[in-house]
Protein backbone atom coordinates (compact mmCIF):
# COMPACT_ATOMS: atom_id res chain seq x y z
CA UNK A 1 0.00 0.00 0.00
CA UNK A 2 1.52 3.58 -1.10
CA UNK A 3 1.31 6.59 1.10
CA UNK A 4 -1.06 8.11 -0.83
CA UNK A 5 -3.39 5.35 -1.02
CA UNK A 6 -3.28 5.24 2.74
CA UNK A 7 -3.73 9.12 3.37
CA UNK A 8 -6.93 8.82 1.33
CA UNK A 9 -8.81 5.90 3.28
CA UNK A 10 -7.73 8.35 6.43
CA UNK A 11 -9.45 10.75 4.85
CA UNK A 12 -12.34 8.90 4.09
CA UNK A 13 -13.15 7.16 7.28
CA UNK A 14 -13.05 10.64 8.63
CA UNK A 15 -15.30 11.79 6.39
CA UNK A 16 -17.63 9.38 6.92
CA UNK A 17 -17.18 9.55 10.74
CA UNK A 18 -18.48 12.87 10.40
CA UNK A 19 -21.52 12.01 8.12
CA UNK A 20 -23.01 9.64 10.12
CA UNK A 21 -22.88 12.20 12.89
CA UNK A 22 -24.63 14.76 10.97
CA UNK A 23 -27.25 12.16 9.94
CA UNK A 24 -27.65 10.88 13.80
CA UNK A 25 -27.94 14.57 14.63
CA UNK A 26 -30.61 15.40 12.00
CA UNK A 27 -32.52 12.60 12.91
CA UNK A 28 -32.55 13.30 16.40
CA UNK A 29 -33.27 16.53 16.07
CA UNK A 30 -36.38 15.45 13.46
CA UNK A 31 -37.37 12.78 16.18
CA UNK A 32 -37.25 15.78 18.85
CA UNK A 33 -39.32 18.05 15.68
CA UNK A 34 -41.73 15.86 15.62
CA UNK A 35 -42.21 14.84 19.24
CA UNK A 36 -42.75 18.65 20.00
CA UNK A 37 -45.37 18.62 16.93
CA UNK A 38 -47.18 15.93 18.28
CA UNK A 39 -47.01 17.05 21.93
CA UNK A 40 -48.70 20.60 20.09
CA UNK A 41 -51.51 18.69 18.34
CA UNK A 42 -52.09 16.71 21.85
CA UNK A 43 -52.18 19.79 23.67
CA UNK A 44 -54.47 21.37 21.36
CA UNK A 45 -57.12 18.36 21.48
CA UNK A 46 -56.51 18.72 25.05
CA UNK A 47 -58.40 21.35 25.34
CA UNK A 48 -61.63 19.20 25.18
CA UNK A 49 -62.37 17.47 28.77
CA UNK A 50 -65.67 16.18 27.05
CA UNK A 51 -68.37 16.57 24.36
CA UNK A 52 -71.65 15.79 23.01
CA UNK A 53 -71.75 15.84 19.12
CA UNK A 54 -74.69 15.21 16.98
CA UNK A 55 -74.74 13.79 13.39
CA UNK A 56 -75.34 11.78 10.64
CA UNK A 57 -74.02 7.98 10.02
CA UNK A 58 -73.81 6.69 6.70
CA UNK A 59 -72.40 3.38 5.72
CA UNK A 60 -71.47 2.26 2.65
CA UNK A 61 -70.62 -1.25 2.44
CA UNK A 62 -71.08 -3.52 -0.64
CA UNK A 63 -73.68 -6.08 1.05
CA UNK A 64 -75.66 -3.90 3.63
CA UNK A 65 -78.23 -1.97 2.90
CA UNK A 66 -78.93 0.31 5.88
CA UNK A 67 -80.06 3.69 5.41
CA UNK A 68 -78.79 6.83 7.39
CA UNK A 69 -79.36 7.13 10.60
CA UNK A 70 -78.87 10.00 13.12
CA UNK A 71 -76.55 9.41 15.65
CA UNK A 72 -74.74 11.12 19.30
CA UNK A 73 -71.33 11.11 20.33
CA UNK A 74 -69.92 11.17 23.44
CA UNK A 75 -66.26 11.92 24.76
CA UNK A 76 -65.37 12.21 28.39
CA UNK A 77 -61.02 12.06 29.12
CA UNK A 78 -59.46 10.64 29.17
CA UNK A 79 -60.81 7.60 27.02
CA UNK A 80 -64.18 7.20 27.40
CA UNK A 81 -66.09 7.06 23.77
CA UNK A 82 -70.02 5.92 23.05
CA UNK A 83 -71.58 6.22 19.94
CA UNK A 84 -75.53 6.04 20.20
CA UNK A 85 -78.27 6.41 17.33
CA UNK A 86 -81.44 7.29 18.32
CA UNK A 87 -83.47 3.84 18.74
CA UNK A 88 -83.60 1.17 16.34
CA UNK A 89 -80.87 -1.23 15.15
CA UNK A 90 -77.25 0.00 14.80
CA UNK A 91 -74.40 -1.67 12.25
CA UNK A 92 -70.96 -0.09 13.22
CA UNK A 93 -67.54 -1.68 12.60
CA UNK A 94 -66.37 -3.54 15.13
CA UNK A 95 -63.51 -2.35 17.41
CA UNK A 96 -62.12 0.69 15.37
CA UNK A 97 -64.90 2.76 15.44
CA UNK A 98 -65.02 3.29 18.78
CA UNK A 99 -61.46 5.39 18.36
CA UNK A 100 -61.55 9.18 18.02
CA UNK A 101 -59.33 12.10 17.95
CA UNK A 102 -58.19 11.84 21.19
CA UNK A 103 -57.35 8.43 21.28
CA UNK A 104 -55.45 8.19 18.54
CA UNK A 105 -53.09 11.20 19.50
CA UNK A 106 -53.57 11.17 23.32
CA UNK A 107 -51.57 7.65 23.86
CA UNK A 108 -48.42 8.71 25.55
CA UNK A 109 -46.83 5.62 25.69
CA UNK A 110 -45.42 5.95 21.66
CA UNK A 111 -42.70 7.11 20.43
CA UNK A 112 -43.16 9.37 17.23
CA UNK A 113 -41.13 9.15 13.92
CA UNK A 114 -41.23 11.33 11.11
CA UNK A 115 -41.75 9.94 7.59
CA UNK A 116 -41.68 12.79 5.70
CA UNK A 117 -44.23 15.10 3.80
CA UNK A 118 -47.71 14.23 2.13
CA UNK A 119 -50.80 16.47 0.90
CA UNK A 120 -54.63 15.61 2.15
CA UNK A 121 -57.53 17.27 0.46
CA UNK A 122 -54.74 19.56 -1.00
CA UNK A 123 -53.09 20.54 2.57
CA UNK A 124 -49.34 20.04 2.80
CA UNK A 125 -48.95 17.69 5.86
CA UNK A 126 -46.32 15.83 7.99
CA UNK A 127 -45.94 12.16 8.12
CA UNK A 128 -45.94 11.03 11.79
CA UNK A 129 -45.64 7.06 12.82
CA UNK A 130 -46.97 6.65 16.19
CA UNK A 131 -45.23 3.46 17.32
CA UNK A 132 -46.61 1.89 20.87
CA UNK A 133 -44.09 1.26 23.15
CA UNK A 134 -46.40 -1.61 25.35
CA UNK A 135 -45.92 -4.66 23.62
CA UNK A 136 -49.56 -5.58 24.25
CA UNK A 137 -51.49 -2.74 22.90
CA UNK A 138 -54.15 -3.49 19.99
CA UNK A 139 -52.49 -0.92 18.24
CA UNK A 140 -49.39 -2.17 16.20
CA UNK A 141 -48.73 1.35 14.17
CA UNK A 142 -50.31 4.80 13.76
CA UNK A 143 -49.60 7.24 11.01
CA UNK A 144 -50.78 10.48 11.07
CA UNK A 145 -50.57 13.40 8.62
CA UNK A 146 -50.68 16.44 10.59
CA UNK A 147 -51.83 19.71 8.91
CA UNK A 148 -48.52 21.74 10.90
CA UNK A 149 -50.02 25.22 9.81
CA UNK A 150 -53.60 24.12 12.27
CA UNK A 151 -51.93 21.76 14.51
CA UNK A 152 -54.95 19.35 13.15
CA UNK A 153 -54.69 15.77 11.76
CA UNK A 154 -55.87 15.20 8.72
CA UNK A 155 -55.81 11.50 8.29
CA UNK A 156 -54.79 8.74 10.28
CA UNK A 157 -54.22 5.23 9.52
CA UNK A 158 -54.00 2.51 12.06
CA UNK A 159 -52.83 -0.99 11.75
CA UNK A 160 -54.66 -2.98 14.71
CA UNK A 161 -53.84 -6.36 16.01
CA UNK A 162 -57.67 -7.70 15.92
CA UNK A 163 -59.55 -5.21 13.56
CA UNK A 164 -57.07 -4.91 10.64
CA UNK A 165 -56.38 -1.97 9.17
CA UNK A 166 -58.53 1.55 8.97
CA UNK A 167 -58.04 4.35 7.70
CA UNK A 168 -59.73 7.67 9.22
CA UNK A 169 -60.00 11.07 6.83
CA UNK A 170 -61.12 14.30 9.20
CA UNK A 171 -62.43 17.05 7.82
CA UNK A 172 -62.62 20.59 9.94
CA UNK A 173 -65.23 23.25 9.92
CA UNK A 174 -66.13 25.40 12.68
CA UNK A 175 -65.30 23.30 15.76
CA UNK A 176 -61.37 23.52 14.29
CA UNK A 177 -59.99 25.48 17.39
CA UNK A 178 -60.90 22.58 19.53
CA UNK A 179 -59.70 20.02 16.80
CA UNK A 180 -63.21 18.63 16.64
CA UNK A 181 -63.86 17.63 12.99
CA UNK A 182 -67.30 18.20 11.00
CA UNK A 183 -66.71 14.89 8.84
CA UNK A 184 -65.03 12.21 9.58
CA UNK A 185 -65.04 8.94 6.99
CA UNK A 186 -63.89 5.85 8.44
CA UNK A 187 -62.57 3.40 5.71
CA UNK A 188 -62.00 -0.47 6.70
CA UNK A 189 -61.64 -4.23 4.71
CA UNK A 190 -64.68 -6.15 4.87
CA UNK A 191 -64.91 -10.08 4.53
CA UNK A 192 -66.89 -12.10 1.95
CA UNK A 193 -71.01 -11.72 2.93
CA UNK A 194 -72.77 -15.28 1.92
CA UNK A 195 -75.72 -17.38 3.59
CA UNK A 196 -76.60 -20.60 2.03
CA UNK A 197 -80.03 -20.26 -0.28
CA UNK A 198 -81.42 -23.19 2.67
CA UNK A 199 -80.63 -21.01 5.39
CA UNK A 200 -82.35 -17.86 3.87
CA UNK A 201 -84.79 -19.65 2.22
CA UNK A 202 -84.16 -17.87 -0.75
CA UNK A 203 -84.47 -20.27 -3.69
CA UNK A 204 -84.99 -17.28 -6.06
CA UNK A 205 -82.30 -15.68 -7.90
CA UNK A 206 -81.46 -12.57 -6.15
CA UNK A 207 -79.03 -9.57 -7.95
CA UNK A 208 -76.81 -8.00 -6.20
CA UNK A 209 -77.14 -4.63 -4.74
CA UNK A 210 -73.45 -3.14 -5.60
CA UNK A 211 -71.49 -3.66 -8.75
CA UNK A 212 -69.05 -6.40 -8.71
CA UNK A 213 -66.22 -3.77 -8.85
CA UNK A 214 -67.53 -2.62 -5.40
CA UNK A 215 -67.76 -6.10 -3.64
CA UNK A 216 -64.51 -7.52 -5.61
CA UNK A 217 -62.43 -4.67 -3.44
CA UNK A 218 -64.58 -5.01 -0.01
CA UNK A 219 -63.52 -1.20 1.84
CA UNK A 220 -66.56 -0.47 3.39
CA UNK A 221 -66.71 2.76 4.00
CA UNK A 222 -68.90 4.51 7.71
CA UNK A 223 -69.26 8.48 7.32
CA UNK A 224 -70.32 10.58 9.90
CA UNK A 225 -71.03 14.53 9.51
CA UNK A 226 -71.35 16.27 13.06
CA UNK A 227 -73.76 19.34 12.55
CA UNK A 228 -73.51 20.60 16.40
CA UNK A 229 -71.07 19.82 19.06
CA UNK A 230 -71.36 20.58 23.13
CA UNK A 231 -68.06 20.57 24.63
CA UNK A 232 -66.85 21.20 27.83
CA UNK A 233 -70.21 21.15 29.54
CA UNK A 234 -69.51 17.86 32.02
CA UNK A 235 -70.86 14.49 30.79
CA UNK A 236 -72.45 11.98 33.12
CA UNK A 237 -70.44 8.16 33.45
CA UNK A 238 -73.80 7.14 32.93
CA UNK A 239 -73.80 7.62 29.46
CA UNK A 240 -70.55 5.40 29.06
CA UNK A 241 -72.23 2.40 30.59
CA UNK B 1 -126.66 -13.71 -5.30
CA UNK B 2 -126.39 -12.59 -1.86
CA UNK B 3 -128.21 -15.20 -0.78
CA UNK B 4 -126.62 -18.51 -2.28
CA UNK B 5 -123.05 -16.67 -0.78
CA UNK B 6 -125.13 -17.23 1.78
CA UNK B 7 -125.65 -20.61 1.86
CA UNK B 8 -122.01 -21.50 0.51
CA UNK B 9 -120.53 -19.45 3.37
CA UNK B 10 -122.48 -21.66 5.62
CA UNK B 11 -121.62 -24.73 4.60
CA UNK B 12 -117.56 -23.79 4.32
CA UNK B 13 -117.87 -22.96 7.45
CA UNK B 14 -119.77 -25.40 8.58
CA UNK B 15 -117.88 -28.33 8.04
CA UNK B 16 -114.85 -29.41 10.51
CA UNK B 17 -112.47 -29.80 8.17
CA UNK B 18 -112.69 -25.67 7.47
CA UNK B 19 -110.77 -25.21 11.00
CA UNK B 20 -108.01 -27.47 10.48
CA UNK B 21 -106.00 -25.32 8.35
CA UNK B 22 -107.16 -22.12 11.29
CA UNK B 23 -105.88 -24.82 13.79
CA UNK B 24 -102.93 -25.68 11.85
CA UNK B 25 -101.42 -22.14 11.15
CA UNK B 26 -102.14 -21.58 14.82
CA UNK B 27 -99.99 -24.31 16.36
CA UNK B 28 -97.22 -23.98 13.46
CA UNK B 29 -96.94 -20.10 14.47
CA UNK B 30 -97.22 -20.67 17.95
CA UNK B 31 -94.08 -23.25 17.70
CA UNK B 32 -91.78 -20.97 15.40
CA UNK B 33 -92.54 -18.36 18.00
CA UNK B 34 -91.84 -20.38 21.57
CA UNK B 35 -88.98 -21.84 19.60
CA UNK B 36 -87.48 -17.97 19.17
CA UNK B 37 -88.92 -17.10 22.68
CA UNK B 38 -86.40 -19.83 23.98
CA UNK B 39 -83.74 -19.83 21.22
CA UNK B 40 -83.68 -16.53 19.47
CA UNK B 41 -80.70 -15.14 20.54
CA UNK B 42 -78.74 -17.90 19.52
CA UNK B 43 -80.28 -17.47 15.67
CA UNK B 44 -79.40 -14.31 15.70
CA UNK B 45 -75.91 -14.89 16.74
CA UNK B 46 -75.67 -17.09 14.13
CA UNK B 47 -76.99 -15.19 11.76
CA UNK B 48 -74.40 -12.34 12.86
CA UNK B 49 -71.30 -14.78 12.67
CA UNK B 50 -71.80 -14.54 8.96
CA UNK B 51 -71.19 -11.16 8.80
CA UNK B 52 -67.42 -12.09 9.53
CA UNK B 53 -67.16 -10.42 13.10
CA UNK B 54 -66.34 -7.44 11.53
CA UNK B 55 -69.50 -5.20 13.08
CA UNK B 56 -71.21 -4.44 15.83
CA UNK B 57 -75.03 -4.87 15.70
CA UNK B 58 -76.41 -3.30 18.39
CA UNK B 59 -80.03 -3.39 19.20
CA UNK B 60 -83.72 -5.43 19.41
CA UNK B 61 -82.67 -7.25 16.52
CA UNK B 62 -85.01 -10.46 17.27
CA UNK B 63 -88.19 -8.42 17.44
CA UNK B 64 -91.43 -9.26 16.22
CA UNK B 65 -91.04 -8.20 12.59
CA UNK B 66 -88.41 -10.31 11.83
CA UNK B 67 -90.47 -13.26 13.77
CA UNK B 68 -93.25 -12.44 11.11
CA UNK B 69 -90.54 -12.64 8.64
CA UNK B 70 -89.43 -16.36 9.51
CA UNK B 71 -92.66 -17.17 9.78
CA UNK B 72 -94.03 -16.26 6.53
CA UNK B 73 -90.84 -17.71 4.75
CA UNK B 74 -91.75 -20.59 6.11
CA UNK B 75 -95.61 -20.77 6.47
CA UNK B 76 -96.07 -19.18 3.02
CA UNK B 77 -95.49 -21.94 0.97
CA UNK B 78 -97.46 -24.23 2.86
CA UNK B 79 -100.80 -22.52 2.92
CA UNK B 80 -101.65 -22.89 -0.13
CA UNK B 81 -101.82 -26.55 0.88
CA UNK B 82 -104.43 -25.37 3.27
CA UNK B 83 -106.63 -23.35 0.84
CA UNK B 84 -106.39 -26.47 -1.38
CA UNK B 85 -108.44 -28.45 1.22
CA UNK B 86 -111.64 -26.14 0.67
CA UNK B 87 -111.33 -24.36 -2.95
CA UNK B 88 -110.84 -28.39 -4.17
CA UNK B 89 -113.89 -29.61 -2.61
CA UNK B 90 -116.66 -26.79 -4.20
CA UNK B 91 -118.03 -28.93 -6.56
CA UNK B 92 -116.77 -32.22 -6.27
CA UNK B 93 -118.34 -32.14 -2.19
CA UNK B 94 -121.08 -31.53 -4.00
CA UNK B 95 -121.31 -34.18 -6.38
CA UNK B 96 -120.18 -36.33 -3.92
CA UNK B 97 -123.15 -35.99 -1.55
CA UNK B 98 -125.42 -35.65 -4.22
CA UNK B 99 -126.44 -32.24 -3.93
CA UNK B 100 -124.91 -30.92 -7.65
CA UNK B 101 -128.34 -31.54 -8.87
CA UNK B 102 -130.55 -30.19 -6.54
CA UNK B 103 -128.36 -26.53 -6.65
CA UNK B 104 -129.00 -26.56 -10.28
CA UNK B 105 -132.97 -26.57 -9.40
CA UNK B 106 -132.47 -23.49 -7.89
CA UNK B 107 -133.79 -20.35 -10.10
CA UNK B 108 -130.41 -19.15 -9.83
CA UNK B 109 -128.11 -19.63 -13.12
CA UNK B 110 -124.95 -22.28 -13.37
CA UNK B 111 -122.70 -18.83 -13.44
CA UNK B 112 -124.08 -17.31 -10.55
CA UNK B 113 -123.39 -20.44 -8.80
CA UNK B 114 -119.62 -20.85 -10.17
CA UNK B 115 -119.30 -16.95 -9.26
CA UNK B 116 -121.20 -17.55 -6.00
CA UNK B 117 -118.82 -20.29 -5.08
CA UNK B 118 -115.73 -18.76 -6.06
CA UNK B 119 -116.74 -15.62 -3.79
CA UNK B 120 -117.15 -18.46 -0.68
CA UNK B 121 -113.72 -20.04 -1.23
CA UNK B 122 -112.42 -16.35 -1.97
CA UNK B 123 -113.70 -15.12 1.56
CA UNK B 124 -112.22 -18.44 3.39
CA UNK B 125 -109.06 -17.83 1.62
CA UNK B 126 -108.95 -14.33 2.98
CA UNK B 127 -110.13 -14.96 6.83
CA UNK B 128 -107.53 -17.79 6.54
CA UNK B 129 -104.85 -14.56 5.99
CA UNK B 130 -106.34 -12.45 8.53
CA UNK B 131 -105.86 -15.59 10.83
CA UNK B 132 -102.24 -15.98 9.68
CA UNK B 133 -101.42 -12.26 10.00
CA UNK B 134 -103.20 -12.03 13.67
CA UNK B 135 -100.79 -14.60 15.06
CA UNK B 136 -97.59 -13.77 13.07
CA UNK B 137 -97.56 -10.07 12.90
CA UNK B 138 -99.73 -8.62 15.43
CA UNK B 139 -99.09 -11.64 18.55
CA UNK B 140 -95.33 -11.40 17.36
CA UNK B 141 -95.11 -7.63 17.88
CA UNK B 142 -97.20 -7.79 21.06
CA UNK B 143 -94.74 -10.68 22.45
CA UNK B 144 -91.29 -10.07 20.85
CA UNK B 145 -91.83 -6.08 20.46
CA UNK B 146 -90.81 -4.11 17.51
CA UNK B 147 -87.67 -2.45 16.30
CA UNK B 148 -86.35 -2.06 13.31
CA UNK B 149 -86.01 -5.12 10.38
CA UNK B 150 -82.48 -6.92 9.80
CA UNK B 151 -83.00 -9.49 7.28
CA UNK B 152 -80.62 -11.85 6.36
CA UNK B 153 -80.83 -12.55 2.34
CA UNK B 154 -78.31 -14.74 0.59
CA UNK B 155 -76.09 -12.08 -0.70
CA UNK B 156 -76.99 -9.19 1.58
CA UNK B 157 -78.27 -7.91 4.66
CA UNK B 158 -80.98 -5.15 4.57
CA UNK B 159 -82.04 -2.99 7.55
CA UNK B 160 -85.27 -1.36 7.36
CA UNK B 161 -86.69 1.12 9.63
CA UNK B 162 -89.11 0.77 12.21
CA UNK B 163 -91.64 2.97 10.84
CA UNK B 164 -90.99 1.41 7.33
CA UNK B 165 -92.02 -1.59 7.85
CA UNK B 166 -95.47 -1.71 8.62
CA UNK B 167 -96.88 -1.11 5.27
CA UNK B 168 -94.65 -3.62 4.00
CA UNK B 169 -96.33 -6.45 5.96
CA UNK B 170 -100.04 -4.66 4.95
CA UNK B 171 -98.58 -4.85 1.34
CA UNK B 172 -97.36 -8.09 1.72
CA UNK B 173 -99.94 -9.88 3.10
CA UNK B 174 -102.04 -8.61 -0.08
CA UNK B 175 -100.25 -9.63 -2.10
CA UNK B 176 -100.36 -13.14 -0.12
CA UNK B 177 -104.01 -12.71 -0.75
CA UNK B 178 -103.82 -12.40 -4.49
CA UNK B 179 -101.46 -15.31 -4.91
CA UNK B 180 -103.65 -17.93 -2.31
CA UNK B 181 -106.78 -16.66 -4.65
CA UNK B 182 -104.38 -18.18 -7.29
CA UNK B 183 -103.84 -21.31 -5.40
CA UNK B 184 -108.06 -21.70 -4.91
CA UNK B 185 -108.56 -21.22 -8.44
CA UNK B 186 -106.63 -23.87 -9.41
CA UNK B 187 -108.08 -26.51 -6.60
CA UNK B 188 -111.76 -24.75 -7.89
CA UNK B 189 -111.40 -25.44 -11.33
CA UNK B 190 -110.28 -28.91 -11.01
CA UNK B 191 -113.25 -30.19 -8.17
CA UNK B 192 -115.43 -29.06 -11.39
CA UNK B 193 -114.13 -32.14 -13.32
CA UNK B 194 -114.46 -34.66 -10.29
CA UNK B 195 -116.85 -36.50 -8.51
CA UNK B 196 -115.03 -36.88 -4.55
CA UNK B 197 -112.74 -34.46 -2.95
CA UNK B 198 -110.10 -36.59 -3.16
CA UNK B 199 -108.96 -36.30 -6.37
CA UNK B 200 -108.86 -32.69 -7.05
CA UNK B 201 -107.08 -31.56 -3.97
CA UNK B 202 -104.40 -33.99 -4.08
CA UNK B 203 -104.42 -33.01 -8.07
CA UNK B 204 -104.05 -29.39 -6.78
CA UNK B 205 -101.44 -30.49 -4.36
CA UNK B 206 -98.95 -31.97 -6.70
CA UNK B 207 -99.49 -29.15 -8.96
CA UNK B 208 -98.05 -26.69 -6.56
CA UNK B 209 -95.23 -29.05 -5.24
CA UNK B 210 -94.30 -29.85 -9.10
CA UNK B 211 -94.21 -26.23 -9.89
CA UNK B 212 -92.68 -25.29 -6.43
CA UNK B 213 -89.77 -27.66 -7.16
CA UNK B 214 -89.22 -26.75 -10.41
CA UNK B 215 -89.02 -22.95 -9.93
CA UNK B 216 -86.44 -23.46 -7.08
CA UNK B 217 -84.18 -25.41 -10.22
CA UNK B 218 -81.72 -23.29 -11.55
CA UNK B 219 -81.74 -25.62 -14.61
CA UNK B 220 -81.33 -23.36 -18.38
CA UNK B 221 -84.17 -25.65 -19.85
CA UNK B 222 -86.63 -25.20 -16.77
CA UNK B 223 -85.54 -21.10 -16.96
CA UNK B 224 -87.78 -20.57 -19.70
CA UNK B 225 -90.31 -21.79 -18.46
CA UNK B 226 -90.58 -19.93 -14.50
CA UNK B 227 -91.67 -17.03 -15.56
CA UNK B 228 -95.12 -18.19 -16.74
CA UNK B 229 -95.72 -20.36 -13.56
CA UNK B 230 -98.28 -18.91 -11.03
CA UNK B 231 -95.68 -20.72 -8.29
CA UNK B 232 -92.82 -18.36 -9.53
CA UNK B 233 -94.70 -15.59 -8.65
CA UNK B 234 -96.31 -16.54 -5.33
CA UNK B 235 -92.58 -15.73 -3.53
CA UNK B 236 -92.65 -11.95 -4.84
CA UNK B 237 -93.80 -10.58 -1.51
CA UNK B 238 -90.27 -10.82 -0.25
CA UNK B 239 -89.69 -8.00 -2.92
CA UNK B 240 -91.86 -5.39 -0.04
CA UNK B 241 -89.04 -6.20 2.02
CA UNK B 242 -86.28 -4.98 -0.03
CA UNK B 243 -84.77 -1.38 -0.25
CA UNK B 244 -83.39 0.48 -3.36
CA UNK B 245 -80.03 1.58 -2.64
CA UNK B 246 -78.48 5.14 -4.01
CA UNK B 247 -74.99 5.33 -5.62
CA UNK B 248 -73.14 5.64 -2.17
CA UNK B 249 -75.45 2.32 -1.21
CA UNK B 250 -77.38 4.17 1.15
CA UNK B 251 -80.98 2.54 1.90
CA UNK B 252 -84.05 5.21 0.64
CA UNK B 253 -86.85 4.54 3.00
CA UNK B 254 -89.62 3.63 1.60
CA UNK B 255 -88.69 2.86 -1.61
CA UNK B 256 -88.70 -0.96 -3.11
CA UNK B 257 -85.85 -2.25 -4.87
CA UNK B 258 -87.67 -3.83 -8.02
CA UNK B 259 -91.90 -2.37 -8.17
CA UNK B 260 -92.02 -3.89 -11.55
CA UNK B 261 -91.23 -7.33 -10.28
CA UNK B 262 -94.68 -7.05 -7.82
CA UNK B 263 -96.37 -5.78 -10.61
CA UNK B 264 -95.47 -8.39 -13.31
CA UNK B 265 -96.16 -10.95 -10.45
CA UNK B 266 -99.34 -9.50 -9.56
CA UNK B 267 -100.21 -8.88 -13.42
CA UNK B 268 -99.60 -12.62 -13.69
CA UNK B 269 -101.53 -14.03 -10.61
CA UNK B 270 -104.48 -11.84 -11.94
CA UNK B 271 -104.69 -13.52 -15.40
CA UNK B 272 -104.18 -16.82 -13.74
CA UNK B 273 -107.28 -16.26 -11.58
CA UNK B 274 -109.15 -14.86 -14.36
CA UNK B 275 -108.72 -17.61 -16.94
CA UNK B 276 -108.97 -20.15 -14.43
CA UNK B 277 -112.49 -18.82 -13.48
CA UNK B 278 -113.16 -18.33 -16.64
CA UNK B 279 -112.35 -21.66 -17.31
CA UNK B 280 -114.52 -22.81 -14.08
CA UNK B 281 -117.27 -20.78 -15.62
CA UNK B 282 -117.16 -22.39 -18.81
CA UNK B 283 -116.48 -25.86 -17.79
CA UNK B 284 -119.43 -25.76 -15.23
CA UNK B 285 -122.09 -24.34 -17.53
CA UNK B 286 -121.06 -27.38 -20.36
CA UNK B 287 -120.89 -30.20 -17.49
CA UNK B 288 -123.41 -32.98 -18.12
CA UNK B 289 -124.58 -33.64 -14.04
CA UNK B 290 -124.95 -36.90 -13.58
CA UNK B 291 -124.65 -37.47 -9.96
Amino acid sequence: MNIAHHSFLVRYRRMLCLLCCIGFTATAAQAQDVSALVAKVRAKIDQVNDYTAEGRLKTNIAFLKVPVSRIKTYFKKPDKFRLRKEGGISVLPKGGFSVNMQSLILFNDAMAIAAGDGVVDGVKTKIVKLLPNNENSDVILSTLYIDETNLLVKKAVTTTRENGTYDITLTYGQYAAYALPDKVIFAFNTKDYKLPKGVTLEFEDAEKPADASQLKNKKGKVEIVYSSYVINKGIDDAVFK
Amino acid sequence: MWTILQAELFKIFKRPRTYIAFAAIAALITMVQVGMKADGDSYVKFMLSTLGGNFDVQGKIMNGYLVCYIILQMLLVHVPLLVTLIAADTFSGEANTGTLRLLLTTPYSRTQWVLAKFTAVVIYTLLLLVWLAILALVLSMAVFGTDDLFLFKSDYVVLIRENDVFWRYCAAFGFAALAMITVAAVGFLLSIFADNSIGPIVATMSIIVFFSVLSTMNIPLYNTIKPYLFVTHMNSWKEFFDERVTENNEAVAGSIQYPMRIVHSVLVLGIHILVLLGAAVWFFRKKDILS
